[in-house]
């Protein structure tokens, strides 16, 4: 019987030929991943046990960018820990504000993970890696105090659900329609304990971005982990960034798949997740005409804040004004992809249409700052979660929708698709 | 561990951000986090709860982050188990890695009412809600999860050294 992707990562991680489904392993981890939020209990786990040093100062990642730039003194004293632990471990892969970015866009772009890569992270968006042809999956923070000290993890061989995009693509349809459209399909639990492999003509014509996009959502839909088989498309992504040596593996013809999904794509349209789960999807046609007014829209996240998200919204927003009394706040991810929407000029279409631009930071995504919401007001977000109280007041609302159907809807003040602009 | 207390009914998809929402996670302090454990579903829990009471919730529970803060605001708010239909799958790992009993039972959750009395063994995962008479048998915990619970969690896992042999 053949294996797939992610059971061959697994295999050649734990020291076997082969692994299936429901299996227990013990797997080499080759980066593990904490943040501001979720490393500082790992490092009080890590002392608690009396560890001295982390198992390898080179394959420990830790990013303080939730709550960063430090939003309140709670949250400075929780960067401090990161920070000294850090220093006093030689962490390699540590970022500070001026460095920093939105973990899942920052480790890919800093080629701190490589294809075929065992990656754990105490952030459930870790599965966005698996774009790359990486197994990565979210833990919680002591599963990362144990790896800090082990270099291992343990898993449970997942089922594998097989996802097959057929057909041409809508315009302004994305990476972020596609998995919305995915998770409206099955369900927030769909795909629950189960890895998620994306496959078909689309995914092969799709951007490395739209893919980190596809990947991160996983979660969303309960699953371990999200995949593509890496291509062409990922060597030169990979290419000149990557630090270390890659594997590249793909599933066999005759490997096993729990349940085998295709999509036509064409019947595809900018898909909007609507309050309070990324499951209650509708299409843009359908979400449009209910004329749902928004009182600010963000475009960021580690699922669309990225360069191609960025070109996206400003080619739609260029030439336009967002509507009064709407707060537009714009994330890019990265430093480098700051740099770069500054120098494209997409800096200038923003700012013309009144837009606002922040330092990169997960804050409003998950209601930490940046950008909260007051009661009763409703936001349209490019972010990956919409559950009640997600960006701020538990009476909020969050609407998700892809970047160029944000940008529109910032203009028009109601949740519209870029079609409907001038 | 045998636990008795009144269960605290909720309905499917719980969030970890209906758990403990992200405005209190920029602290870690348990004592702190349990002032805020289900505030968002629930803005009373805390006032209502008891040391021994039980959650009893549908399916996927503690779906989305990977926040262990979740887990923590539950026991540290005095919950002594969880009982669901399904749970998210880091939620589940995480609960067991920090030694916060979960039970798995469509049964027990579709027999038991807000308020009814129930008495659980979370080792051999009987449910008996005392206020109806009927008992319930939760799933059965993996045997390594149940290495790990008699461990002590998985930081005593590790440091017995057992992660480092094949």
């Amino acid at each position: 019987m053949g294996m797939t992707i992610t059971e061959k990562i697994l295999a050649w991680h734990s020291g076997l030929d082969e692994v299936v489904p429901g299996q227990l392993i013990n797997a080499k981890v080759d980066i593990v991943l904490g943040n501001d939020i979720t490393a500082p209990i790992a490092i009080g786990e890590f002392r608690k046990a009396g560890a001295a040093k982390v198992f390898n100062k080179d394959r420990v990642a830790l990013v303080p960018d939730h709550f960063a730039p430090n939003k309140d003194i709670k949250s400075a004293e929780q960067c401090k820990i990161l920070r000294e632990f850090a220093k006093e471990q030689e962490i390699s892969h540590y970022y500070e504000a001026g460095e920093m970015g939105v973990e899942h866009a920052l480790l890919p772009e800093k080629g701190v993970v490589s294809p075929g890569d065992v990656v754990i992270g105490a952030d459930s968006h870790t599965c966005t890696y698996g774009a790359l042809g990486v197994f990565s999956t979210g833990v919680g923070s002591t599963d990362l105090a144990a790896a800090m000290i082990t270099g291992e993890a343990w898993f449970k061989v997942p089922e594998n659900m097989k996802f097959i995009y057929n057909g041409k693509l809508n315009s302004w349809v994305g990476g972020k329609d596609l998995i919305l459209h995915t998770i409206g399909a099955i369900g927030v639990d769909g795909a629950l304990y189960r890895a998620m492999e994306f496959t078909g003509e689309v995914i092969d014509n799709l951007s490395v971005a739209g893919r980190f996009t596809m990947a991160n959502m996983a979660i969303e839909a309960g699953g371990k982990n999200g995949i593509m088989a890496p291509d062409d498309k990922t060597m030169a992504y990979v290419k000149n960034r990557c630090e270390r040596d890659y594997r590249l593996f793909k599933s066999d013809d005759d490997a096993n798949y729990f349940e085998i999904m295709e999509f036509d794509c064409s019947k595809i349209e900018p898909t909007i997740a609507f309050p309070h789960l990324p499951e209650n999807t509708r299409g843009i046609s359908e979400a449009s005409q209910m004329n749902i007014p928004i009182d600010q829209v963000f475009i960021g996240s580690c699922t669309n804040g990225r360069y191609e998200d960025l070109l996206e919204a400003a080619t739609v927003l260029k030439g336009h004004k967002i509507h009064p009394y709407l707060r537009m706040i714009i994330i890019p991810a990265t430093q480098e992809i700051y740099r770069r929407a500054m120098k494209e000029g997409l800096f200038d279409i923003f700012l013309d249409a009144n837009a606002t631009i922040s330092t990169p930071t997960c804050g409003p995504c998950l209601g930490g700052h940046m950008g909260i919401l007051a009661k009763g007001e409703k936001a349209l977000a490019t972010s990956n979660r919409n559950f009640k109280g997600r960006m701020g007041h538990p009476e909020s609302e969050v609407y998700l929708s892809n970047p160029a159907v944000a940008a529109a809807s910032a203009v028009m003040g109601r949740i519209a698709g870029p079609d409907e602009l001038d | 561990m045998k636990f008795v207390g009144k269960a605290f009914k909720f309905g499917q998809d719980i969030d970890t951000d209906a758990i403990i929402p992200a405005r209190h996670l920029n602290t870690s302090d348990p004592d702190e986090l349990a002032k805020y454990c289900m505030e968002d579903a629930d803005p009373d829990f805390v006032k209502k709860v008891k040391p021994g009471d039980f959650i009893v919730a549908d399916k996927n529970f503690g779906c989305g982050s990977s926040r262990e803060h979740a887990p923590i605001a539950i026991k540290a708010a005095g919950v002594s188990a969880v009982i669901a239909k399904s749970f998210a799958r880091i939620f589940y790992r995480n609960s067991f890695n920090m030694g916060l009993p979960i039970l798995e039972s469509a049964e027990a959750v579709d027999g038991i009412s807000e308020g009814d009395e129930l008495d659980v063994d979370t080792e051999s995962g009987e449910i008996t809600n005392k206020t109806t008479g009927n008992s319930y048998k939760a799933l059965p915990i993996p045997p390594f999860m149940q290495e790990l619970i008699e461990a002590g969690g998985l930081m005593e896992y590790v440091k017995t050294k057992k992660m480092n042999v094949k």
